[in-house]
C-alpha cells in the first residue's frame, strides 16, 4: 500500500470531469426509480381518497361489491388473490424444487440440460394471455370432467383451474433462482460429505439444500409476486364473479382482474376511486409478502 | 464535496418537481376542468368512446375521407373513456353506449348534445345441445334465470313457452360479462323494467353484482362460455352472434309476441315516438314488432362548439360529418350487422344536430 501512495498519477481534467459527470448521473438514476415508487404509492394514496373517506375500514372486510348502490367491499377478491397465488405456490414448489435440484446437482452441463434449462426459461416468456387461451380450450374441459367425478358442481373454470394456470406460469422463477443457488454450494462441503460416507441423497438432503435455501426462499418469493400480479391468464379462467368461493372449485376473481376488467367503464368518482383503492391494497400486499421474505431470508442466511 | 452538493440539489428538485406533478395530476383527474386543446389542423378531428360502435365507425370514416378528403381519428376506449375525454376536452366528439348520467353531465361543466347514430341489440344466446329448436323465452323467465331462481332447463315455466320441445334435466349456468360494458348496461336496464324483483335486488349498470353466474371478458368471453358450457346461457351483442353463427332465442315483448332478434327487428324497436333530445332507453320497447333488449349508441358532442379557441370551420366540420353519419352513412350499417336509425330516429337526430351552435349561432341550416 505504501508503494501506491508515493506513485502520482497524471489524470487529465478531461478525464477527472467525465468521472464525476458519470458518477453523478448513476446517482440520478438510482435515485429515480426511488421517486418513481413513491410517486406511485403517492398517486394511489391520492387518487384512492374519495372511496376511503367514503367507506373507511368497511373496504377491506365488507362481502358486497355493488357498482349499481356505491357499496365497495373488497374482501371476496383479496380471498380470490391470496387463494390462488398460495395455491398455485403450493402446486408448483415440488415442481420447481425438483427441476432446481436436477439441473444444479445431477446434470449442470451437458445437452439435455441446456435444453431443459431453455425450455424453462421459455415457459416465462411466453405472454400470459396465450397461457389463458390454453387454459380456457385444454384445461377447463379436463377441469370439468374432473368436477363430475368428484361430484361438484361442473363449471369447469374457478379457483383451481386459475391455480393450476398460475402454477405453471410461475415455475420458471423459483427453479431457475434456485438452479444458481444449488450449483454454488463450494465442492469442498459435498466433497467433505462424500468423504464421510454420505450417498447422492444424504448430501442434497443435508448439504445442498441447507446451504442454498434462502436462495430457494428468494425464488418462491418471486413467484409468489408473479402469482399476486398475474392478470389476464387468471381474468380468462376464474369466473369473474363476486361472490365468495365456498370450495376451491368454486368460481371466483382477483383484485388484478377486477381492476382489468372494470375500469374502463367506471363512470361514477367513488367507483373509479374504488378500483383505485383496490390497486393501493394490491400494491401494500405485495410489499407486506416482500418485507416478510426479506425478513425470512435474512433469519435463513444468519443462522 | 461542492459537486456533492449540486447533485443534492438536483435531485431535490426533481424530486419536489415528481411529487407535486403527480398531486397536481391526482387533483385534477376527475374534476375534469381541461385546458388541453385539441391539436391538430381543422381537416382532422378527434373523437373516443364506445367500442361497440367502432366497426361501423371505421367504415363511415374511411368512406367520408375519400368523399371530402376529412380524417377521423377514432379511439375505441370505451364509452366511460370517450365522456372522460370529452369532459377534459381533449377530443371533438364522443360517443356511448349509454346516455350521460347526473354525475356525467354535470362534470362536464357544459351542455352536450346526444346525437343517435346507430341502434343495436343485446341477444340471448344459449347451449342446449338437446335441443333443436329455436327456445322460445319470456321477460319473467329471463329474469328468473339470471336472479338464480330458476336452475335447471326443464323448468315447468321454460316448457310452458316452448310446447313440443323436448327440454334436458341438464343445470342452468349463467354467463355474464366481467368488464364493464354497454352491453351490460342495456341489459340489466331491460330486466330491471320486467322485474321488480331484479330491480331492488341488483339493478342496472355498466357493471352489476351478479346473483348468479360466471363472469367472462368482453363478448367473446361470454360466447366462449356458452359454447364451452353445456346448459349455459348468457347474453351477446347481435353482431358478434350474427358474425359467429351462435343460437339465439325468440325473446317475448311488451306486446306479447316472440321476436327472433336481427337487424329489422331491432331497427323497428325504435320506431316509437321519441323524446326530443333522444336520451331514451329502448328496452321494453312498445313497438308492436320490436326486439325488447336494444340500444342506440350516441354521438356525444358539446352544443356549444367554440370552447378552447376552436375555429368555426372545425365545428362545421364536425357538425356535416355527423349529419352525414345519420344519412348517407347508414347505408353501411347492415353489412357490418348494425341497426340502421328507424325513420323516427332520423328525424330526432336531424333537429338535435341542428341545435349545435358555434358563437350562439346555428352551425347547419
Amino acid at each position: 500500500m505504501e508503494v501506491w501512495k508515493n506513485i502520482k498519477i497524471k489524470r487529465s481534467f478531461r478525464q477527472i470531469r467525465m468521472e464525476k459527470i458519470f458518477r453523478s448521473s448513476l446517482v440520478l438514476i438510482a435515485i429515480s426509480i426511488l421517486v418513481l415508487v413513491l410517486a406511485f404509492m403517492l398517486t394511489l394514496i391520492i387518487q384512492s381518497m374519495p372511496s376511503i373517506k367514503a367507506l373507511g375500514f368497511g373496504f377491506l372486510y365488507g362481502k358486497t361489491w355493488d357498482p349499481v348502490v356505491n357499496i365497495y367491499g373488497t374482501y371476496p377478491f383479496l380471498l380470490g388473490t391470496l387463494l390462488t397465488s398460495f395455491l398455485a405456490l403450493l402446486i408448483s414448489i415440488p415442481f420447481s424444487f425438483s427441476i432446481a435440484i436436477f439441473l444444479g446437482e445431477y446434470h449442470p452441463r451437458g445437452w439435455f440440460s441446456e435444453f431443459l434449462k431453455n425450455a424453462i426459461e421459455l415457459i416465462a416468456a411466453v405472454p400470459s394471455v396465450i397461457y389463458g387461451f390454453w387454459g380456457l380450450f385444454v384445461l377447463v374441459p379436463l377441469v370439468r370432467s374432473l368436477e363430475i367425478k368428484l361430484g361438484v358442481t361442473p363449471y369447469g373454470i374457478g379457483i383451481f383451474t386459475s391455480s393450476l394456470i398460475l402454477a405453471i406460469m410461475i415455475i420458471p422463477y423459483a427453479a431457475s433462482l434456485g438452479r444458481e443457488m444449488i450449483r454454488m454450494v463450494p465442492a469442498s462441503l459435498k466433497e467433505a460429505a462424500y468423504s464421510l460416507g454420505a450417498t447422492r441423497y444424504e448430501v442434497i438432503r443435508m448439504v445442498v439444500i441447507p446451504y442454498a435455501k434462502s436462495g430457494l426462499f428468494a425464488g418462491v418469493l418471486l413467484s409468489l409476486g408473479r402469482a399476486l400480479g398475474e392478470t389476464m391468464a387468471v381474468t380468462m379462467v376464474i369466473g369473474n364473479t363476486s361472490i365468495i368461493p365456498k370450495s376451491i372449485f368454486d368460481p371466483g376473481n382477483t383484485m388484478a382482474s377486477v381492476i382489468a376488467n372494470e375500469f374502463t367503464e367506471a363512470a361514477s368518482t367513488l367507483y373509479l376511486s374504488s378500483l383505485i383503492e383496490l390497486g393501493l391494497i394490491l400494491f401494500l400486499v405485495t410489499v407486506v409478502i416482500n418485507i416478510i421474505g426479506k425478513k425470512v431470508i435474512k433469519r435463513f442466511t444468519t443462522e | 464535496m461542492k459537486i456533492f452538493s449540486g447533485i443534492k440539489k438536483i435531485i431535490f428538485s426533481a424530486l419536489v418537481l415528481t411529487l407535486t406533478g403527480s398531486i397536481m395530476q391526482g387533483c385534477n383527474n376527475g374534476s375534469g376542468d381541461g385546458n388541453a386543446e385539441v391539436k391538430g389542423d381543422d381537416n382532422t378531428l378527434l373523437g373516443a368512446g364506445s367500442t361497440f360502435v367502432y366497426p361501423l365507425f371505421s367504415k363511415q370514416f374511411s368512406e367520408y375521407n375519400k368523399l371530402n378528403g376529412l380524417k377521423i381519428n377514432y379511439q375505441s376506449i370505451g364509452s366511460g373513456g370517450g365522456i372522460l375525454q370529452l369532459t377534459n376536452k381533449t377530443v371533438d366528439f364522443g360517443d356511448s353506449d349509454a346516455p350521460l348520467n347526473e354525475e356525467q353531465a354535470k362534470n362536464m361543466g357544459a351542455t352536450a348534445l346526444h346525437i343517435p347514430m346507430a341502434s343495436g341489440a343485446v341477444v340471448i344466446s344459449y347451449n342446449v345441445p338437446e335441443v333443436k329448436d329455436t327456445l322460445k323465452l319470456s321477460p319473467d323467465v329471463l329474469a328468473d334465470i339470471f336472479l338464480g331462481k330458476i336452475t335447471k332447463w326443464n323448468d315447468a315455466k321454460i316448457a310452458a313457452i316452448n310446447n313440443g320441445v323436448q327440454l334436458p334435466a341438464t343445470s342452468i349456468v349463467v354467463a355474464h360479462r366481467s368488464d364493464g360494458s354497454g352491453t351490460t348496461n342495456i341489459f340489466t336496464d331491460y330486466l330491471s323494467k320486467v322485474s321488480e324483483e331484479w330491480k331492488s335486488k341488483v339493478g342496472k349498470g355498466s357493471s352489476v353484482n351478479w346473483p348468479v353466474g360466471l363472469g367472462g371478458k368482453g363478448n367473446e368471453g361470454v360466447a366462449g362460455l356458452v359454447k364451452q358450457t353445456p346448459g349455459a346461457i348468457g347474453y351477446i351483442e347481435l353482431a358478434y352472434a350474427m358474425q359467429n353463427k351462435m343460437s339465439f332465442a325468440k325473446l317475448q315483448n311488451k306486446a306479447g309476441h316472440f321476436i327472433t332478434p336481427n337487424l329489422a327487428s331491432t331497427s323497428a324497436a325504435s320506431n316509437i315516438e321519441l323524446p326530443a333530445d333522444s336520451k331514451v332507453s329502448l328496452t321494453n320497447t312498445d313497438a308492436v314488432d320490436g326486439y325488447p333488449i336494444s340500444g342506440f349508441t350516441w354521438a356525444l358532442i358539446y352544443t356549444e362548439q367554440n370552447y378552447n379557441k376552436r375555429s368555426e370551420a372545425r365545428a362545421k366540420n364536425l357538425a356535416k360529418l355527423l349529419w352525414w353519419n345519420i344519412h348517407e352513412g347508414q347505408q353501411y350499417c347492415s353489412d357490418l350487422h348494425y341497426a340502421p336509425l328507424s325513420p323516427a330516429a332520423i328525424e330526432v337526430a336531424e333537429a338535435i344536430l341542428k341545435t349545435a351552435t358555434y358563437n350562439g349561432k346555428i352551425i347547419l341550416e
